[in-house]
C-alpha cells in the first residue's frame, strides 16, 4: 500500500514536472512570474537566512572553541573549522532546511488555494498551461536565487564565528583570518552550490507538486502545506547524503 | 454547436453520467438543470474538458475534443470563455487585470489596445470605472460581471457558465442572466449554463436540458415548462405549493378559463 503510494505519487510529480517544462505560451509573462517570484523567495528570505547563519557561525566557533581547550590543536584551527563546516554542510542544509518551512509551505499553500479557489481551471480553460505557468517560474526563480543565499549564509556565518570568538577574546584576529585561510580547498565551495541548487530545486518542486494536486478543503490545504515541509526536509537531508557520497 | 454523444462517465464504481447524447445551440442559451448530485457539473466539465469521459464524445462542431492532443486542446479553449460558480478572479490582481490576463497570454496586441479592450468589456457589463479595484473590494454581483467581462475578453466562440445567480439576490440574478442572454444572441455564441435557479429557466431557458441520475430526465424550452407533464420536471420546477398553484393558474390563464 505504502509502495502503491509512493510509485503513484513519484510517477505524478515525474509527469508534472514533464508539463511543467515546456515552451512558455508567452516569455514576458513568464519572465515577469520568474522576477517576483525571485523577489518573493529570494529578498524576502534575506533576513531570516542572515539571523539564523549568524547564530549557526556563533555556537559553531564557540563549541569548537570549548572541544579544544587545552588541547594542543592550534586556536586558529576555529577559523578554518568554521569556514569548512560552513561551506561543506551547514549553510546550503541548514538555510535550505528552513527555507523549505518558509518558501516551501508558501508555494504549497499559494498553489493549493489557487487550486481550491478554481483559479488553476480558471487558467486551463482560458488554454494557459498551467503546470508550466505555476510552476516553472518558480523553479527558475527557486535554483537561481537560493543558492545567492546559501552564499550570503556562509559569508555571514563566517563572520558569527568571527563575532563569538575574536570579540570575547577566545582567539585574536590574526588567528581567525589565518585559520580561514589555512588549508582551502575550491571543491568544496563547488560542493556547496551543487547542495543548494538540488536542494532548491527539490524544495520549490516537491512543494509546488503537493499543492498542484490538493483536493478538499482548508484540512487539506493545511495538510500539504505541512507535508511540503516534512517531504521536503527528508529529501533534503537525503541528497545531501547522496552528494556528500558523490562529490567526496 | 457543441454535441455530445453517448457520454459516460464514472467514478469508481460510481456511475455519474449514463449515456448523454444532446445539442447544445449556438446563439441561445442552452440550460442545464437538475437536482443537486444530478451530474450537471460533471457534464459541464466533460463540456469543457476538464474531465474525460469513460466514453462517448464532445463534438465541437465535428471535432471530438478528446480525440485532441494536449496543444491542440489548448487551441480550442483559447475559444471558450468560462464563468465560474465562484468567480475565480485572481485576487492579488486588480479588476482590470483579470480581464487583460487572457490577453497578456494569448495575443500580442500593445498595451494601449489591451486596455481599449478591457474597457469596452467593463462597458459591455455595465461595470465602467473599476478596473484599479480589487474583485474583495466589489460586490458578488460585480464580481460576476466582471468574470462575464473577462469569459468575454476573448471573443469566445463558446460561454459556460456554472451557476450564474449563486448567492445573488434576484433582480441581480435577473440582471446577469439578461446579461449573458443579450451577450449570446449578439455574439451568435454557444452558451451552456448549468443552474439551479427557476427565474432562469422562465427566463432565458431556450434549451433546456434536466438531469435526473445522471440521465436526461427532459428536454425542451421555457415555454414547453408549464404544459409538461413530465413528472421529474414538475417536481423539480413547482417544487413548493406555492409554484404549483401559480403554475395552476397560469395554465388556467393560457387557456382562457
Amino acid at each position: 500500500m505504502l509502495i502503491d503510494t509512493f510509485l503513484f505519487n513519484f510517477g505524478q510529480y515525474v509527469l508534472l514536472l514533464k508539463t511543467a517544462v515546456a515552451k512558455p505560451e508567452r516569455f514576458s509573462m513568464y519572465y515577469k512570474e520568474t522576477v517576483r517570484q525571485m523577489d518573493a523567495i529570494g529578498v524576502g528570505s534575506v533576513f531570516i537566512v542572515i539571523l539564523i547563519s549568524m547564530f549557526i557561525g556563533m555556537v559553531t566557533a564557540v563549541q569548537f572553541a570549548d572541544q579544544l581547550g587545552d588541547s594542543f590543536v592550534p586556536t586558529y584551527y576555529i577559523g578554518y573549522i568554521v569556514r569548512d563546516i560552513t561551506i561543506i554542510e551547514m549553510a546550503p542544509t541548514i538555510t535550505c532546511l528552513v527555507l523549505a518551512g518558509k518558501v516551501g509551505s508558501n508555494l504549497a499553500a499559494e498553489i493549493g488555494g489557487m487550486r481550491q479557489k478554481e483559479h488553476i481551471d480558471a487558467m486551463e480553460i482560458m488554454g494557459v498551461n498551467t503546470a508550466a505557468y505555476l510552476i516553472m517560474p518558480k523553479l527558475v526563480a527557486a535554483v537561481f536565487v537560493i543558492p545567492l543565499l546559501v552564499a550570503i549564509s556562509a559569508f555571514v556565518s563566517i563572520i558569527g564565528g568571527y563575532v563569538a570568538t575574536v570579540w570575547p577574546g577566545t582567539l585574536s584576529h590574526t588567528e581567525y583570518v589565518l585559520g580561514l585561510r589555512s588549508y582551502f580547498v575550491p571543491r568544496y565551495v563547488f560542493m556547496m552550490f551543487v547542495k543548494a541548487s538540488v536542494f532548491a530545486f527539490l524544495l520549490t518542486s516537491v512543494s509546488c507538486y503537493l499543492g498542484y494536486y490538493v483536493k478538499g478543503g482548508s484540512i487539506e490545504l493545511g495538510e500539504a502545506s505541512t507535508n511540503a515541509v516534512v517531504v521536503s526536509n527528508v529529501l533534503i537531508l537525503l541528497f545531501d547524503f547522496i552528494i556528500a557520497l558523490l562529490l567526496t | 454547436m457543441i454535441r455530445t454523444i453517448d457520454i459516460e462517465k464514472s467514478f469508481g464504481d460510481n456511475q455519474v453520467l449514463k449515456g448523454i447524447t444532446t445539442e447544445f445551440y449556438d446563439g441561445r442559451p442552452n440550460l442545464i438543470i437538475g437536482a443537486s448530485g444530478a451530474g450537471k457539473t460533471v457534464l459541464l466539465k466533460l463540456l469543457i474538458g476538464l474531465f474525460t469521459p469513460t466514453s462517448g464524445q464532445v463534438m465541437y462542431d465535428d471535432i471530438n475534443i478528446f480525440d485532441l492532443n494536449k496543444k491542440e486542446l489548448r487551441q480550442i479553449r483559447m475559444t471558450i470563455g468560462m464563468l465560474f460558480q465562484g468567480n475565480a478572479l485572481f485576487d492579488s490582481m486588480t479588476v482590470g487585470e483579470n480581464i487583460q490576463f487572457p490577453m497578456d497570454m494569448f495575443t500580442r496586441r500593445t498595451l494601449k489596445e489591451k486596455r481599449m479592450r478591457v474597457d469596452q468589456c467593463l462597458e459591455m457589463v455595465n461595470m465602467e470605472g473599476i478596473n484599479n479595484r480589487y474583485p474583495s473590494e466589489v460586490s458578488g454581483g460585480m464580481q460576476k460581471r466582471v468574470g462575464i467581462a473577462r469569459a468575454m475578453v476573448l471573443e469566445p466562440k463558446y460561454l459556460f457558465c456554472d451557476e450564474p445567480n449563486s448567492g445573488l439576490d434576484p433582480q441581480t440574478s435577473i440582471l446577469i442572466d439578461k446579461l449573458i442572454c443579450d451577450l449570446t444572441i449578439r455574439n451568435n455564441i454557444t452558451t451552456v449554463i448549468n443552474t439551479h435557479d427557476m427565474n432562469s429557466v422562465m427566463g432565458i431557458g431556450d434549451n433546456i436540458l434536466l438531469m435526473k441520475n445522471g440521465h436526461v430526465a427532459w428536454r425542451g424550452d421555457k415555454s414547453q415548462v408549464l404544459e409538461s407533464d413530465n413528472e421529474t420536471l414538475e417536481d423539480f420546477i413547482f417544487a413548493s405549493p406555492f409554484l404549483r398553484r401559480l403554475r395552476e393558474d397560469a395554465l388556467k390563464l393560457r387557456h382562457g378559463e
